[in-house]
């Protein structure tokens, strides 16, 4: 019996050692093998964006991984070395800016849409009038922006807000969100009654249009054309350029527009 | 090292809400820690557990419920709402609650251990020689917590500075109301406002640091009066 146990044991050691390692083998991300793309973009595009990547996932089989926030936040994550190939801003300038500091590939750059950005207010109470009137109802406690320093539709709606004359007054109404996507989470949890959004988040499949919105005149803020541009990491990467070239296609496009976007 | 030009608002405000938010779960806390400390109820696990729970949950996991129960159509917004016109979330009242519920474990811990170790026996002497139940709490058994007092309100008071992740979900980064010093510092970072940056971390390091090596000084040399 006790020399069966000091028999058994090593055995048992053995099995354990094995399953551990399988179950390591199973953890390891399966990315090592298939080709794979990574993608930082700008919150406002992250559903269109998952919607192409769904598509060009099936039709390639290449993985792509998507990380989201600010344009801001993730601009200078990339600038201190963040890992990826491919960056969709919401904004000109930080792509332009990447070029000019050698983080991205002289030329890649390009429009992939151009932002709408609407006033939203999901109900139940739904906030009458339009523009000025809605920003100033009673029942509104709270307006959602984004950020204005760190993300182009929180700009963009500051500058509406100027252009209203409503910059000032409506201060103490004002939360921020980090950025886009937080914003339409506070108007969407309701925390917020009206926030400004971009008009593809109301539109996207959450929300479908439902509420009662202002899509905001595109005369009174910058166009916010959004670019896009290929990272100095992926500028080996075969797959970067197949999906840059899959975003320029005719199917994404018409997701883009679907999503309430314009083109260049 | 040049001094930028800086807001302090985000500081004075931090310093506001970990102060208001060390006195309420002080006034919270206290009852609570004692409960723990001499229930024989079966309820004490459990409620030991909820105390816990802030220190091992994300502060993601506190945000959410936290944004949705402070909301207009919340647990506690909803109520709050119908009494006083406005919501709880993007406040500064309602940063001081989801603040007491991130830092309750680290006041209500140190009470309750505190507590524990001074014992029934001082207090029942007390109540024998004809003291009334809180005027012996107060005279007898708060006094010789005072360690344990000490680190709560420390600790309670730095986990308060150093909240991020809550008031990120619930706090809607209005400044003088719920722009606090770490989402100051995650601003300045985001926009590459390096400078500014590293002028309020170093304050929050700093800060921290002290307040930490005061406390652990004072407790070595305060008297235990457990006899």
């Amino acid at each position: 019996m006790r020399k069966n146990r000091c028999f058994r044991k090593p055995v048992l050691l053995a099995k354990i050692h094995g399953f551990l390692c399988l179950l390591f083998l199973t953890m390891c991300p399966a990315t090592s093998v298939a080709e794979e793309v990574r993608v930082a973009v700008a919150a406002n595009f992250l559903a269109t964006l998952n919607e192409i990547v769904t598509t060009f996932e099936q039709d390639t089989g290449h993985v792509v991984t998507v990380s989201s926030g600010s344009s801001g936040r993730l601009y200078a994550q990339i600038k201190n070395g963040a890992p990826f190939d491919v960056f969709f801003s919401a904004d000109v300038m930080r792509p332009r800016l990447m070029e000019e500091e050698g983080l991205a590939v002289q030329g890649s750059r390009f429009t992939y849409a151009v932002g709408r950005l609407t006033l939203w207010s999901p109900g139940p109470t739904m906030i009458e009038g339009n523009g000025k009137a809605m920003l100033l109802s009673d029942e509104v406690e709270h307006v959602a922006i984004a950020n204005p320093k760190t993300a182009p539709y929180g700009a963009a709606a500051k500058e509406v807000l100027q252009a209203l004359g409503l910059w000032e007054p409506i201060q103490d109404r004002l939360v921020r969100g980090e950025n886009i996507g937080q914003t339409f989470h506070f108007v969407f949890s309701k925390n917020a009654q009206l926030g400004f959004v971009a008009l593809s988040q109301v539109l996207g499949h959450k929300v479908n249009g439902a509420g009662r919105r202002w899509d905001v005149p595109a005369h009174l803020h910058a166009p916010l054309r959004q670019q896009a541009v290929l990272l100095h990491n992926g500028q080996d990467n075969e797959v970067a350029y197949a999906f840059l070239d899959y975003v320029k296609g005719a199917t994404s496009l018409n997701v883009i527009e679907r999503f309430g976007y314009g083109l260049e | 090292m040049n001094v930028p030009e800086m807001d302090w608002g985000p500081l004075w405000l931090t310093l506001q809400l970990a102060g208001v938010t060390v006195v309420v779960l002080l006034v919270v806390g206290t009852p609570l820690a004692w409960w723990l400390a001499f229930t024989r109820s079966r309820l004490r696990t459990l409620v030991e557990a909820i105390v816990a729970l802030p220190i091992v949950l994300p502060p993601t996991v506190l945000g959410f419920y936290l944004l949705i129960a402070l909301g207009p159509h919340g647990l506690i917004g909803g109520p709050w709402k119908d009494l006083t016109g406005s919501a709880l979330s993007f406040t500064f009242t309602g940063l001081v609650i989801a603040s007491a519920f991130y830092s309750l474990p680290f006041v209500v811990q140190p009470l309750h251990g505190a507590f524990e170790a001074v014992g029934k026996k001082p207090l029942e002497a007390a109540w024998s020689l004809g003291a009334s139940k809180l005027d012996a709490f107060f005279t007898v058994a708060s006094p010789m917590a005072v360690r344990g007092y000490l680190s709560a309100v420390v600790l309670g008071f730095a986990h308060t500075l150093g909240e991020f992740g809550v008031v990120l979900m619930v706090g809607g980064n209005i400044p003088g109301v719920t722009k606090v010093l770490s989402i100051a510092i995650y601003d300045h970072v985001e926009v590459l406002e390096y400078t500014q940056a590293h002028f309020l971390s170093a304050v929050l390091l700093i800060f921290s640091f002290l307040i930490l090596t005061i406390v652990y000084t004072v407790n070595r040399r305060l008297p235990v009066h457990v006899s």
